[in-house]
Order: structure tokens, then sequence, then C-alpha cells
């Protein structure tokens, strides 16, 4: 059986929820919403965070593209992902939207570009 | 002298979209004065999510945001000038601005509308003793090098001030590559958003020390270790508690102030408590002609907020070049009991009454607590609320069949509901 304490922030209340995870299943106290119940469960089996960050660009008005991924990926995932994006570099012209990694990490997770960066040369 | 409809001062969220309303309202000649080299303000460099959850019921990052509206504001021709700073404001809207691309000239306009944002409080507002030694940054300079330069500005990091760019630092930088010691706020309570304490802090384990403060700073060239030290509930500190910690760089996320040099210098009437202008619903000033919106006019926590407030100026400055001044009864509003401010400051209640949309912060944090809106004969209205934080910026909707006996002042007050 575990027992974990989980910070809801579905809303800005912030109920702190507790949920335990035992033979019978998973169970919750203190929550204040289902929306809340949801997020803890997700929380306490599976956390996932959104993986925001940058890789190089050529020929654009900035060193550095900001990037990030299409859905949610594993929170203990994000650190080797970052390194990832270290080995990237890109040139301009790039869209919003268009794909600069593919199945990063055989996650099933793309990385996207943020914004749009043209061709730029001083 | 060239003359325009209307003139824009800042292209970030507020100016965009203040300009792409203005603009769908019919106005043809506008100009947004932008003194970087790109639209977007802000937002270019908060590379992370979280933004447009209310008012693009989507989850973007802050580029993505920002490209929302400027792959918009392009599709609608509207004109920018880049690289092009405002260097005067005069109180009969002419604005001389300086560019490497058009010189010094000097323009006038029908309308302007102010979308010019906010700045960082910097350790001279704070007043931290200790060497002048290089390694202390504020959180928004650092968030710039590293987001958009490239460059990580330390490898041991305290961060002073739970602010919300302070907590996003935090994260950001240990995903960097950094260690991020701890963040220390002097106030009992964080004021940062509560998922960015979650996400940002507790994710990575990084100590919140709550009531304390840095005293000193030491270091010859470069920042080598700061004094930590506890403060008491009249946030004096305690000496008794003070402990030393190594680090090589220090992070300050302890406040915005909005930035209105220009406004001041036009003439422009501000709030003491905002530290913005004085506006009415429509989010005119006092001084006629002038609106603001954005961090410009109050800081605001989600930058869905901004764009709102930036496209209700727009619409208004259109009204105003095409019609005038609204004319109305007159009312004001006032921050009462455990209320920091109250935005808009003016009330007008005119011919064709609309819902009027009234904004304030808390000065602490209160559970199951009750907002009233009483004017000098009594309560007008009162809405319960479960929580309410510094933070979290608060609004309401008055009709203005309410307001129609009020006389005088509204006083928004907040009050703990007792057992």
């Amino acid at each position: 059986m575990s027992e974990k304490e989980i910070i809801c922030i579905v809303c800005p209340k912030g109920c702190h929820i507790q949920v335990t995870t035992d033979s019978d299943g998973i169970t919750c106290k203190n929550y204040g919403c289902p929306r809340g119940k949801e997020y803890a469960i997700q929380e306490a089996t599976m956390p996932k965070r959104m993986l925001t960050g940058t890789v190089t660009i050529k020929n654009a008005i900035h060193p550095r593209l900001p990037v990030m991924s299409d859905q949610p990926v594993a929170k203990e995932k994000l650190r080797e992902m970052m390194d990832e994006l270290d080995k990237i570099t890109v040139e301009a012209p790039i869209t919003v939207n268009q794909l600069i990694i593919s199945n990063i990490l055989d996650s099933g997770v793309n990385i996207v570009a943020s914004r749009t960066m043209e061709v730029y040369h001083d | 002298m060239r003359n325009f409809e209307l003139i824009v001062i800042g292209g970030g969220s507020a100016g965009l979209a203040a300009a792409i309303e203005a603009r769908k309202q019919g106005i043809e000649d506008i100009l947004v004065l932008e003194k970087e080299s790109e639209l977007g303000g802000i937002l270019n460099q908060c590379i992370h999510n979280g933004f447009g959850l209310h008012s693009l019921k989507k989850e973007y990052s802050g580029p993505a945001y920002a490209q929302v509206y400027i792959d918009e504001f392009n599709q609608l021709q509207i004109p920018a000038y880049l690289n092009t700073t405002v260097i005067e404001l005069s109180a009969d809207r002419q604005v001389t601005f300086m560019s490497p691309e058009w010189g010094v000239e000097t323009i006038q306009a029908k309308a302007i509308i102010l979308a010019m944002g906010c700045r960082e409080r910097t350790r001279g507002a704070v007043s931290i003793p200790g060497n002048r030694c290089t390694g202390v940054w504020t959180a928004g300079t650092a968030q710039k090098y590293l987001n958009i330069e490239g460059y990580l500005v330390g490898k041991r990091i305290f961060i002073l001030g739970s602010g919300d760019i302070g907590l996003i630092m935090a994260r950001r930088l240990t995903l960097a590559g950094a260690e991020v010691v701890g963040v220390a706020e002097l106030m009992p309570y964080s004021n940062g958003l509560t998922r960015n304490l979650v996400q940002c802090l507790y994710d990575y384990d990084i100590p919140l020390y709550l009531s304390t403060t840095i005293t000193a700073i030491h270091g010859k060239e470069r920042v080598e270790r700061i004094t930590l030290t506890q403060v008491d509930e009249t946030r004096q500190p305690i000496p008794s508690t003070s402990r030393e910690i190594e680090v090589d760089t220090v992070l300050l996320s302890i406040g915005l102030i909005p930035e209105n040099t220009l406004s001041t210098q036009a003439g422009i009437e501000l709030d003491q408590r905002t530290k913005g202008a004085v506006v009415d619903q429509h989010y005119a000033t006092q001084h006629e002609g002038y609106f603001a919106c954005g961090n410009v006019l109050h800081v605001h926590d989600l930058v869905d907020y901004v764009s709102q407030e930036g496209q209700a100026a727009g619409r208004s400055a259109a009204d105003y070049i095409k019609n005038g001044n609204g004319k109305g009864r007159n009312l004001s509003t006032q921050a009462g009991d455990n209320v920091s401010y109250v935005v808009p400051q003016k009330l007008i209640l005119s011919a064709t009454p609309e819902l009027i949309q009234i904004k304030f912060r808390v000065k602490s944090v209160m559970k199951e607590a009750e907002v009233i809106l009483r004017d000098q004969q009594g309560i007008l209205q009162k809405i319960a609320k479960s929580h309410l934080a510094p933070a979290e910026m608060e609004m309401m909707y008055l009709s203005p069949k309410l307001l129609q006996q009020a006389q005088g002042s509204i006083i928004v007050e907040v009050r703990e509901k007792h057992e």
C-alpha cells in the first residue's frame, strides 16, 4: 500500500488530495471536485508534463528556436528529452508547429516549433 | 507633421490585441511602435506552456500564443515600426520616436493606446546589502539570456522572491543543467500561482523558504555566498536565524512595476496603488484620447486577461475616434478592507448599459470569504469566494441596474465569513 499527497492544480483552491493505492485499487480523499480526483489519480500513477525548451537555429533573428512537445510526456523522461534537444540544429525558415523531432526517445511524442522564425541576416 | 488616427505604443500582447480590435472596428490608419526587433513582447522569452487556457481555450507556449496574434496582425496588414523607441509623449497626443530606420520624428494621433507593459524591480528596489559583485540578475533578464540567446547565467543559483517568473526560472534553470539551491520569500505565503509552485519547485524538490530573505550577498568578482535570514511578523530579519549558503548566482523575482515614464510625461493621472493610469471601464484614462491596457495599467498574472484588456481598449479607442467621448453619470471605485487595488477606478453609467467588469486583488490569502460592494448608503452586492490570494487577480461583473441608485464611491472590500 502506498499513500501520496497531491496538491491539485486544476483550480486556484489547491486542494491537498490524499491518494491511497492498495490491492483494492486507488482511492482518493479530500478532493473538491471530479476534475481534481482525476488529476490526483493521474499524478499518483503516471505524472505527465509538457516539455518546453529550445534548439539551435541558424540564419534566424535569434540563435535559439523555442520548441515544445505536442502532448504531455512522462515526467521522469523530461531530463533525458532535454538532452536530446541539445543535439539538434535547425535552419530558418521555420513555421510554428513544424516538426522538429519525430517520436522523441520512442515515446510517441513529437517535438514541434513553438513559433515562426523567418530567414534573417544582419 | 504626419497624422494617424490611432497610435499604439508597444507591440506585446496588449498592444497587438488592441491594434487588431481597432482595425476590426474599422480604424484603417493605425501605427504600432515597438522598441524591440520583433512583435510579441515578453511572451517571446516565456517559452514554457500554460498560456491561453482562458482566452484561446487551448494551452500554448508563450511564443506560440504570441504567434496567434502576430499572424492575425500581419494578416490585417497593420503597420508596425520595430526597433522604435518613443522618447516623448505630449499632452495633446504628439508622439516623438526614434529608430535606426526612421530617424527621429514627431507624429500626431487622434487616439493613443498605452501598451508599454512593465519592468522588473531590481536589487536597488530592495536594497540588499553586501558586495557589488557580478552574478545578480533579475529573473526576466536571466530568462532572456537563456531562452533567446542560449546562455546559462550560473551553475549554483539561489532565487529571491516566489513570483511566477522566479518559479518558472527555477524549473527552467534546473532542466538546463544548473542547480537551483532554493527560493526565499519574504512573505509567509508564496506570490506565485499554485500550478507553478507544484510544477516548478515541488517537481524538482527545490526548497521554498517562507518568511525568509537574503540579508547579504558576498563575493569579490562573482557572487560566492549569500546570507539567508528568517523574518518576523513585521518582516524584520531575526539575526539569530542567519546562515550562509554557497552560490554563484542570485536571481531576483521581486515584483513588476508598470512602465509609465511616458504616461507621466504626458500628464496622465496615475493610481498610486496599481502604479498605472486611472481608467474608466472602457480603459480610457483621465486624459482625453489616451487609453491604457495590459501590464502598463496593472500587473497581470495571466496573459489571457492582458489580451482581453487590449481588445477592450482597442474597441474603446475606435469608438472614441468615430464618436468622441461617451457621456454619462460618473462614479468611482475604491479599494476597501483587505483589497489592495481596484481597476477601473472610474465608472461611467451611459445610456446604453452593459455589464461592467471590475478587477481587484486581495492583500492576503483568504478562505471562505465574501466580496462586498457598497456605497455610502449600504451594501449593493455580496459574492461568496471560497479561495482568494494576492497572486490571483479576481474579476466580477456589475450590472448597471445595480449601480443606478449608487452614489459617489463604490467600495470593494473582502471579509472572511465567520462561523
